[in-house]
This record gives C-alpha cells, sequence and structure tokens, in this order.
C-alpha cells in the first residue's frame, strides 16, 4: 500500500483517480484500524482504571456505578488502608516485603548467572545430563515439591521466617531464569571472552568485566521478573509465614479482607494500588534494558 | 620479540577425529608468517593452540625457549586479533585499548601515554571516546590492531582479520599491517607474526614466508617467489596463482629427439631445462602449466597442444581463454593487446607451453618430480 502512495507525494503532475482512490481508501484502512485499536485498548485497561478510580471513591459509592471517576474523591481509602486492622501499618508490610524481594533479586542475579556461565561456555563431566535435570525441572509443576519443601524447611528450623522464601534463589532454584541466561549467552559471540584471556583476564574476571556488562539486559529482564513475581507471590509467604509482624504486602492485603466484617472495598482497593506501585515504578525505570533483553533473548535463542 | 616454534604439534579431538597431524613450523624472531590453505585444512585451530585458546594435545610449542603448551593465554606473551574483530562493546575504545594493561595493574600514566602511542600509530586518536558500535569496520579493525599492539606481545597472531572487510579497505588494511610490521623492525623492535588467512593475494603479498597447509598437515613453507616458482607439490602448484595453474594427466615417454609428454594423442617435447630437472623418465604424470605460461599459435603447430575454445572471459587488460584438449580444460592467460580478437568459441587453437616454466608432478602422491 504504502508503495504505490509513496509516489504520489513527490510527483508534481496532479494524481489521476485511481491514486485518489486509492489514497482514500488507505486514509479510511488507517481511521478503522486505529479506532479499533483504541477501543480493544480501552477495554483491556478499564479494569486497571476502575482500579484507580474506586480506590478514591467511598465504600458507599463502589458498586452504583461501574464508571471508574469517582464522584466525590476521597482519600479516606488511603488512610484507613495504611493504618490497617492490625497494630502495624502497611509500612511494615513493605518494609518486609522489601527484606524478601531484594535478597532474592540479589541472590537470583548472581547464582543465575554463575550456573548459565557453566553451562554455557564450559565443558564438564555429566553437563548434558545435569541440563536435562535442570530443564526438566521447569516442567514440572510447582505444587509438587511443596510438600517435601515444607518438610525440608521445617527440619532446618526455618519456618515463619524469610530464608525458605530467599534461599532457593542463590542456589539459582529458578530453572526458568537459568535457562534464560544460557539462551542469550548463547547468542554471543566466544571471540569476546578468548580476547579478554588473551589479555590476560582469568575466569572470574572475564566474567565481571566482559561477560555480565554484555548480558546486562538479560540480567535486568531476570531482576524484573524475579522482582515482580516476589513482591506478587502469595503461595509462598502463606505457607512459610505464620507471624503477622512479618507479614508481606501481599499477605496483608489478603488480612484486610479478612479482618473486618463489612469489607472496606476502597482501602483494600487502595492498598492494592500501592502494592502495584513498586513493580510498576521498576518496570518503567528498566523498560528499556528489559525489552531488549526478552527480545534479543528470544529471538536469538 | 622472539621466535615461534611448533613441534610435532597435534590436535585430536574426543570423538577420535584428528585434525592436526604432527606439525612443525619455525617462525623466526621478527618473521611475518602467513598460514594459508582452504577452508578446513586446521590453519586456524593451529593458530588458537598456540594463542592457548585450544589445548594441544601433542608435541610442544616453544615461545621464545618457553614451552607453553601449558600456560594460559594470558601468560604467553601473545596478542592476537579476530575476524570479528570482538572488540568489548561496553567499553570505549580507549577503555578497550588499556584493557589488557589494566588487568596487569599497571601505573595510570604508563598506560595512558601507551594508549596514546598507539592511537598515534593506527590513526585512531579522535576515535577513543566511541563505543564499538560507533565504529565502521576498518575503525573497528584498527582498534583491534591497537589492542594486540598495545602490548607488545612476543608473538602477534592475526585471525583472518581482514575477512570481514570490503575489498578495497581490505587492500589498504593489507599495506597497513605490512607497513607497520616493517616499521617496527626498522625501529628494532621486530614483530613475529602469525597471519592465518584462506586468501592467497594477503598471503602472497604480506608474508615474510608462507606456510600453505591442507587437511591438517604442512604442504610447504617457503617464500612468496619459491612458493609460485617452485611448488613442492600439485595441491600447492594449484592453490597458488591465479587463475589456478592447469594440472592434467600426461604420459612421459623418452624418444630420441628427447623427452616428450602425451595427452589426447598429441605430443609435446619437454626441452632440455624440464628434461634436466626431471627425476623420473617415464610413465604417467600430472603435467601442471600456468596459464599466464601458455602462448596461443595457430591449430597444429609443433610442441603445441590444439585444442577447441569453449570459453572467453574478457577481464580488460587480460583474456582468460578456457581450451579443452581431449575433455581436459586449459586456462590461457593472454594480455589484451597480444589477443586475436578474430578467435571465438568453437574455433581450434594451438596452446604451446614454455616448457622451461613447466611441472610434472607425481600422479599418485603429487609430489613435484621437476624440481632438481
Amino acid at each position: 500500500m504504502s508503495d504505490l502512495i509513496q509516489p504520489l507525494s513527490e510527483s508534481t503532475e496532479p494524481p489521476t483517480a485511481l491514486q485518489i482512490k486509492l489514497q482514500r481508501r488507505s486514509r479510511w484502512n488507517a481511521v478503522l484500524r486505529y479506532t479499533l485499536l483504541t477501543v480493544v485498548g480501552f477495554v483491556m485497561i478499564y479494569p486497571l482504571l476502575w482500579l484507580v478510580g474506586a480506590s478514591f471513591k467511598s465504600n458507599a459509592e463502589m458498586f452504583s456505578s461501574a464508571w471508574f471517576w469517582p464522584k466525590d474523591a476521597t482519600v479516606q481509602g488511603y488512610i484507613d488502608g495504611w493504618k490497617t486492622s492490625t497494630p502495624y501499618t502497611f509500612a511494615t508490610f513493605f518494609f518486609n516485603s522489601m527484606q524478601i524481594v531484594i535478597p532474592k533479586v540479589i541472590g537470583t542475579a548472581i547464582s543465575c548467572t554463575l550456573v548459565a556461565y557453566g553451562f554455557a561456555r564450559f565443558e564438564f563431566p555429566g553437563k548434558k545430563i545435569l541440563f536435562a535435570i535442570l530443564i526438566a525441572t521447569l516442567l514440572l509443576p510447582d505444587v509438587v515439591t511443596r510438600i517435601p519443601q515444607y518438610l525440608l524447611f521445617r527440619e532446618l528450623g526455618w519456618l515463619d521466617t524469610y530464608l525458605p522464601l530467599i534461599a532457593p534463589a542463590w542456589l539459582a532454584g529458578d530453572a526458568f531464569f537459568v535457562f534464560m541466561m544460557i539462551q542469550f549467552l548463547r547468542a554471543i559471540p566466544r571471540e569476546m571472552e578468548e580476547a579478554a584471556r588473551v589479555d590476560g583476564a582469568n575466569t572470574a574476571q572475564t566474567l565481571i568485566f566482559i561477560v555480565v556488562p554484555i548480558l546486562m539486559p538479560a540480567l535486568v529482564s531476570v531482576c524484573l521478573f524475579q522482582f515482580m513475581w516476589t513482591m506478587n507471590d502469595f503461595l509462598g509467604p502463606l505457607i512459610y509465614i505464620s507471624t503477622v509482624e512479618k507479614y508481606p504486602v501481599s499477605l496483608a492485603l489478603k488480612l484486610s479482607i479478612d479482618a473486618t466484617e463489612a469489607f472496606n472495598w476502597n482501602s483494600i482497593l487502595a492498598m492494592t494500588v500501592l502494592a502495584l506501585t513498586p513493580s510498576l515504578v521498576v518496570f518503567f525505570i528498566a523498560q528499556k534494558s528489559f525489552i531488549e533483553g526478552i527480545s534479543t533473548g528470544g529471538v536469538k535463542g | 620479540m622472539a621466535e615461534l616454534q611448533l613441534r610435532s604439534v597435534e590436535k585430536s579431538y574426543g570423538n577420535g577425529f584428528k585434525a592436526v597431524h604432527g606439525i612443525d613450523l619455525h617462525v623466526k624472531e621478527g618473521e611475518f608468517m602467513v598460514l594459508v590453505g582452504p577452508s578446513g585444512c586446521a590453519k586456524s585451530t593451529t593458530l588458537r593452540m598456540i594463542a592457548g585458546l585450544e589445548t594441544i594435545t601433542g608435541g610442544e610449542v616453544l615461545i621464545g625457549d618457553r614451552v607453553v603448551n601449558d600456560l594460559v593465554p594470558g601468560k604467553r606473551g601473545i596478542a592476537m586479533v579476530f575476524q570479528n574483530y570482538a572488540l568489548y562493546p561496553h567499553m570505549q575504545v580507549r577503555r578497550n585499548l588499556s584493557f589488557g594493561l589494566r588487568l596487569k595493574r599497571q601505573p595510570k600514566e604508563q598506560i595512558e601515554s601507551a594508549t596514546q602511542d598507539v592511537s598515534g600509530v593506527l590513526e585512531i586518536e579522535e576515535l577513543l571516546d566511541r563505543l564499538p558500535k560507533q565504529l565502521s569496520g576498518g575503525q573497528a579493525q584498527r582498534v583491534a590492531l591497537g589492542r594486540a599492539l598495545i602490548k607488545q606481545p612476543e608473538v602477534f597472531l592475526f585471525d583472518e582479520p581482514l575477512s570481514n572487510l570490503d575489498a578495497k579497505l581490505r587492500a589498504s588494511m593489507r599495506v597497513r599491517i605490512t607497513d607497520l610490521h616493517k616499521r617496527l623492525r626498522d625501529e628494532a623492535r621486530p614483530a613475529t607474526v602469525v597471519y592465518v588467512t584462506h586468501d592467497q593475494v594477503e598471503a602472497m603479498t604480506m608474508g615474510d614466508r608462507i606456510c600453505v597447509m591442507k587437511d591438517g598437515h604442512i604442504m610447504q613453507v617457503a617464500d612468496p617467489t619459491t612458493l609460485y616458482d617452485r611448488p613442492a607439490n600439485a595441491f600447492v602448484a594449484g592453490f597458488i596463482g591465479m587463475p589456478e595453474m592447469n594440472l592434467v594427466p600426461a604420459a612421459l615417454a623418452g624418444g630420441k629427439g628427447g623427452q616428450s609428454l602425451t595427452l589426447d594423442g598429441q605430443s609435446i617435447s619437454v626441452g632440455k631445462d624440464l628434461e634436466a630437472r626431471l627425476e623420473s623418465s617415464g610413465g604417467r604424470v600430472t603435467m601442471g602449466i600456468r596459464p599466464q605460461h601458455l602462448e596461443i599459435v595457430a591449430a597444429d603447430a609443433d610442441d603445441a597442444l590444439t585444442g577447441k575454445i569453449v570459453n572467453l572471459e574478457f577481464m580488460g587488460h587480460e583474456v582468460n581463454l578456457h581450451a579443452d584438449v581431449g575433455g581436459e580444460t586449459f586456462v590461457c592467460v593472454v594480455p589484451s593487446d597480444q589477443f586475436d580478437k578474430n578467435l571465438q568459441r568453437g574455433d581450434r587453437v594451438g596452446l604451446r607451453p614454455r616448457t622451461s616454466k613447466m611441472h610434472v608432478f607425481d600422479i599418485h602422491t603429487g609430489a613435484n618430480i621437476s624440481l632438481a
């Protein structure tokens, strides 16, 4: 289509009837396409809009209309929600979440890089079997390992601590991330590492000075995924954390539903909006590298 | 700077495949040695074994008087330039150049002055603060060269460094590298170079000596002129020279007028010069004659092979004439001004070899039996 239209703008001759017809048709096409996209896009994003809008509604107004814009905007939901029905404010729960998320993200980044580097670049006995096992764990449903894992951590005396949530990440427990990094590493020519070795770098120096900087987009993606998944993880903390004081945000949100007889929907929604914010902020900060990471990892892998 | 020696170096893989069959090579101090051969001849593998990027499964590699078999690449005193430049993409040119020196924790001022020196020599001063992705192919290759140069290694290793450049740039980089090598020699700090290429033009123009390889064996090591004039075997004869040397089976036999070569029922006398060189008096052989050493004469002329023109290629300054003699195609190069414009495809024509330039090879081993 664009090929047909292109010469028109450049030529000095008046357009023929056919050219005018084609031009008009393509304009209509564009209008139609964009209208459709806008409508579908709006439908998709509406629940999110409603969530944000409704968090400013009063509890009484909540179910009176499906429209997201509040009639009398109020921040009471945020004030009540922040206080919670427990002795702790949401600040405690956010702090708790960070105590899980930050060590877990750091652990994932370090352990997955090391394991992926090993698999992608070195030959060692049993490599094929080990890699097959790694991939097999990818296919294993989470539920299967829940109970043995629970028993293991109970034996270790780690119940009601954050260790059961954090420790697996430090041991490259997320096979998906290791796999993603391996795929990304495979797309990187080895010559750069060989050049570094010729320049006198040992294996660790090659990894730190050459491989990690090149891997950065993939690493950012891994961290971002881990951040969002951990932030939203409900089941893990539910199983291992029993003291309210140690609850992360995801559990605390559920708490406010349990505790009150008549649900304060506006405060729940307000806290939900707050709970979403860290992931969104982190995503937008890292957006550029993230998209680079998943697209190159996917295409070249 | 130091000499480099390979003593029956072998490379075999776990699956039993043997890539390098015990090669011996002695590169003198300050010498520019080119490894050349068709793809799969293990020239790159050999280079990578010298560099330490591949393990050596047999024999010894010596740099100076040290056996370096078990040393990591960084400790061998080598620098390498890769085909795809292999610049570190996240570092500016300046940091790319100095990476090796920084790893050795050399003082800052020393690194700075070395960087200035090298970038001056290679005319990359204005590129120092750029990232590799902001460089053109030629610039990137100059930086890669600089990264090798700055380390002042004992041996420089080049792995097809010009293959990724376009023809024009390749020609100018070729001159630049040989100039640099000469200049270092003049400054009394000669550089020992091992340069891998599959391009015989690079090999012939750059090398002090050339090592022709095939299937993990060394076919011949010699200076370019010797390689061209006195190839040790049919492989070298066919590999060096453009267009390729004509290599055709023929029968060698004695007679009253001296020895003669017969093919397709046509005989040509080998002449005094060649006869004196011949180590064999008769039997099946492969005769070799370069396209430049065939003269076009009338059909059925004496001491000429008569054939039919099957193709004519006009190159501008010369004409490549392809003629079929009894099922064997001979290529003959004639300067345009000496070419008879009336000749056409299908015409019969006589080809008279300059027998003094002719070679005769053993038909089985391929060895040149006309070198003596």
